[in-house]
């Protein structure tokens, strides 16, 4: 199939198949999938620009049928997800800025893999020290079937660092009845900003931050910190696609063809957090920054743009 | 317990078949009407073609979201 706007031939199944996997990551994980979903694109032959932004516009329509399926579940902290958005784009555009610089300062490539790796790796080792020593601790309760409504009642070993943040009294004080915690506005737009700011300087959704965070710093319970952060992501990513778009850097069929098949999947993906109890959606999330991780060394190594 | 897993296999199997049909009709429809349009768009008119992607993207999740739903509710209620 001839796709005009970005003068590229792809096999629509192909771009199906690619949605139908991201979407399944997504709609259980709470991510974007920008680390499958460029690299997939790049592999077709399609110009880097394009894959970046066509990957933002398929990101939105997969994050509305993720979000609106949590929210059926109880798992969208609405109030939370629109005081983040607010955060993740002013942090998105401190993250391009920071690219324009080393753009100029012509080391940018390097800079930005690096940090990548050290970024994706250390959210890996963290995360697999915590939901072990969580699912050690809680070995008894692990073991037995996980009932929907039981799987959501979270446990965390970094639980005592995250109560100590919780306690910063810092106001204004924000009451999230959803979520369950009261929190200082601040430190939920600082979540936000550190998210938003990898979101502009690594690309994509950042998911594989924000998620994280809004468990260890937040507190919030992992179900909810899916969902939240899948509609967090429509926002942020609608705003991604209208600046890509108005540069030439979105190819919009492209991106509803991935989306068809990425529907199915996302419906996949809610679905299964409900049989998976916080800490083992958490363990299960580990292998997916080191692919980011692993895809980064490659383009080191090679001098491959994927 | 088996049967219930067989019975939702099923229906997932059948909403896959019925959905691949309407995204093939889907594709030759839509995307062909549009294909040419969008591309004007694109090349001609960025603010409004941008204002479109989002719409386009946006309604597509709403009301393949909505097919995916009935189509599974029908076929749950068909084989209960």
């Amino acid at each position: 199939m001839f796709f005009p706007i970005s003068n590229s031939h792809i096999n629509p199944l192909y771009l199906v198949v690619v949605g139908f996997v991201i979407g399944i990551l997504g709609g259980f994980f709470g991510v974007g999938g920008s680390f499958i979903a460029g690299p997939a694109l790049r592999l077709m032959g399609v110009d880097w620009n394009y894959a970046v932004g066509t990957d933002l516009a398929h990101i939105v329509g997969k994050s509305i049928v993720a979000a609106r399926k949590h929210r059926t579940l109880g798992n969208v902290d609405m109030k939370l997800g629109m005081i983040m958005a607010l955060g993740t784009i002013g942090g998105a555009e401190g993250g391009a800025q920071l690219i324009q610089a080393l753009k100029r300062a012509g080391n940018v490539n390097t800079v930005v893999s690096w940090v990548a790796i050290v970024v994706y790796v250390g959210i890996s080792v963290f995360m697999l020290w915590e939901s072990h020593t969580t699912l050690r601790l809680h070995k008894g309760r692990s073991r037995r079937t996980v009932q929907a409504a039981e799987s959501k009642v979270d446990h965390s070993a970094f639980g005592p660092v995250t109560k100590k943040i919780q306690g910063m009294k810092i106001w204004p004080m924000i009451n999230l009845p959803t979520s369950g915690i009261r929190i200082s506005l601040w430190i939920i737009l600082s979540v936000a900003v550190v998210g938003g700011f990898f979101s502009g300087f690594l690309g994509g959704g950042a998911g594989y931050i924000r998620m994280p965070s809004m468990v260890y710093v937040l507190g919030v319970p992992t179900h909810l910190a899916v969902g939240t952060d899948l509609f967090e992501i429509v926002i942020s990513a609608s705003y991604g696609t209208f600046t890509h778009a108005i540069k030439g850097n979105v190819d919009i069929l492209i991106a509803l063809v991935m989306h068809t098949g990425a529907v199915i999947g996302t419906q996949i993906g809610v679905v299964a957090t409900q049989y998976f109890a916080g800490p083992k959606i958490r363990l299960a999330f580990v292998p997916l920054p080191l692919i980011g991780a692993a895809i980064v060394i490659y383009t080191l190594l090679t001098g491959q743009k994927l | 317990m088996k049967q219930d897993t067989a019975k939702s296999l099923r229906v997932f199997a059948a909403e896959l078949a019925i959905y691949a049909v309407l995204v093939t009709g889907y594709f030759f429809l839509v995307l062909h009407l549009l294909g040419n349009w969008l591309y004007q768009l694109e090349t001609q008119h960025r603010i409004l073609y941008a204002v479109v992607a989002i719409l386009l993207i946006a309604g597509q999740a709403v009301a393949l979201d909505a097919v995916t739903t009935v189509l599974f509710r029908l076929l749950r209620r068909r084989w209960r």
